[in-house]
């Protein structure tokens, strides 16, 4: 159980929040072309990362918008927010 | 170590004050190389190294373990054992685990208390209706006990249940495994620990595993919290901590971790005789043998290592837990704990061989792992033995996620495994 820092609306409970699960995952630009296993990697392989993980959240009970946040796991401490769009920040990586 | 645990061994150590029983399991410093090593010592890493030791003929192996054998999910869990799985493919594998169970006392020679109390699975709404009396019909079709029973069979069985058809989640009948029912979590890893190490096993403790080495292709040993071991066959059963172990070799599982919670309340004379689950609304109940009600809750929504879950989840099982059983009003609850379910897309397990040769994965049960321990061990025992899966957990290979020849029990079983 955690706050998060909604960039549109603020800080809220994270019940508030559904989690979208790991960001940066590029749908494919041609799919006709994709091979099974690259489907595979796409849809089902995950990273699931102990420690610094870039995920997707989507503030279901609020404003209904999509963000992107950087959390580590292995204790729920959220370290970043940021919008679509905008550049990761670096100094996680 | 010797001891077999029996009325007479109980009778002669009663003479010394029960201060002379020998250590259950050993306790050794690692070896320099080993045929195979299981990393993770919870139940069904315990229960791998037995049946390898015992079916397979394999005598020099290792099981490491980061923390204490059965300080995981082990002991995190709420002991429901069930088979009533849709799929022919998951039935037949927690059925196999299912008939081990039964017999598993007598095999081990030790007790794990293992309880045919029966499961009883509610439906809330029609369409669960539906889905419970598909599943009957298909558990019955695989040779598996199942009945349907409506409403005031339901308060029959178990009386305490609200079936008041006013209440948010009326109960509209229920699904019943008689075979079903719990163990005791501590003493499924303890025995096996024991059955294992008496057949030369080396348990290792507080030992974590930091790296595998590959030469290409094949595994050649672990680096580990003990030095470097040697080996050609790694059995990973870590649970919620399996993708981490895959990162180390560069491997990549469709796995999500996340934290389940469970909670026991005090302990009370014997209220309710049986296991109750309401998959729709994430509220199981059983009560230990201490007299403890054990209530298992859902997970939460999103990746976590952290091992102790939301509130608001624990509120929303405890809401449900009131309605359906208004008598539990006033129970105080003791702890609260969570632990970190590895969850597969499919919510399937995985026992399976990986590309790299040597290196396998036995992980993905997500919310209901402890049920299939005795199966799972015996199963990954032959695929680890044999470089080949059994015909019972062929299906459960990696390669599905490639070839989407998915064992989707997640709309079949409900929500709860």
């Amino acid at each position: 159980m955690f706050l998060i820092n909604c960039p549109f609306c603020g800080e809220r409970d994270q019940s508030e929040f559904s989690s979208g699960g790991e960001a940066h995952i590029v749908r494919p630009k041609q799919p006709t072309e994709l091979s099974d296993d690259e489907w595979a990697e796409y849809l089902f392989m995950r990273k699931n990362i102990k420690g610094v993980q870039f995920e997707r959240w989507n503030h279901t009970h609020g404003c209904r918008k999509w963000f992107n946040v950087v959390r580590d796991t292995s204790n729920d401490k959220i370290l970043s927010v940021y919008k679509m769009g905008e550049k990761p920040p670096e100094n996680y990586k | 170590m010797n001891n077999k645990y029996s009325i007479f061994s109980l009778i002669k150590n009663a003479f010394s004050n029960h201060e002379n029983w020998s250590q259950a399991w050993g306790n050794p410093e690692p070896k320099k190389e080993y045929d195979a090593i299981i990393v993770g010592g919870g139940g069904h890493g315990l229960a791998t190294a037995y049946y390898l030791a015992k079916k397979h003929n394999l005598k020099n192996i290792a099981v490491l373990e980061k923390g204490w054998i059965g300080g995981g999910n082990t002991g995190r869990n709420t002991t429901i054992i069930r088979s009533n799985y849709l799929w022919d493919a998951s039935a037949g594998l927690y059925d196999h685990a299912l008939k081990l169970w039964e017999n598993l006392s007598q095999e081990l020679n030790y007790n794990v208390m293992f309880s045919q109390r029966g499961v009883m699975n509610l439906a809330h709404n029609l369409q669960d209706v539906r889905d419970l009396k598909r599943r009957t019909h298909a558990n019955r079709l695989n040779g598996i006990d199942a009945v349907w029973l409506n409403t005031e069979e339901v308060k029959r069985f178990c009386p305490i249940i609200n079936t008041s058809p006013d209440i948010r989640y009326p109960v509209l009948g229920g699904t019943l495994q008689r075979r079903a029912g719990t163990a005791r979590h501590d003493a499924v890893a303890w025995g096996y620990a024991r059955g294992a190490s008496l057949m030369g096993v080396d348990i290792i403790q507080n030992c974590e595993v930091k790296g595998i080495k590959r030469n290409g292709e094949r595994v050649e040993g672990l680096e580990t919290t003990k030095g470097f071991i040697k080996t050609n066959k790694i059995g990973v059963v870590a649970a919620g901590h399996s993708s981490v172990i895959a990162n180390m070799a560069g491997l990549k599982l469709p796995l999500e971790s996340k934290p389940l919670q469970a909670l026991v309340s005090e302990p009370v004379k014997p209220i309710i005789d049986t296991v109750v689950m309401s998959n729709a609304v994430h509220a199981y109940v059983s009560q230990s043998d201490k007299g403890e009600l054990v209530i298992g809750a859902g997970t939460d929504s999103y990746v976590s290592y952290t091992q102790r879950g939301s509130h608001n989840i624990v509120e929303e099982t405890l809401k449900a837990i009131l309605e359906l059983y208004p008598i539990f009003s006033r129970m105080k609850m003791l702890r609260q704990w969570g632990g970190i379910v590895d969850i597969c897309p499919d919510a399937s397990p995985i026992i399976s061989k990986t590309n790299i040769k040597g290196l396998y994965f036995n992980c993905g049960w997500g919310t209901g792992g402890f049920k299939a321990t005795p199966g799972s061990g015996d199963l990954f025992a032959h695929t680890i033995a044999n470089d080949e899966p059994h015909k019972l957990n062929a299906a459960f290979n990696l390669n599905r996620f490639v070839s989407g020849d998915l064992v989707d029990e997640h709309g079949a079983a409900a929500v709860a495994h």
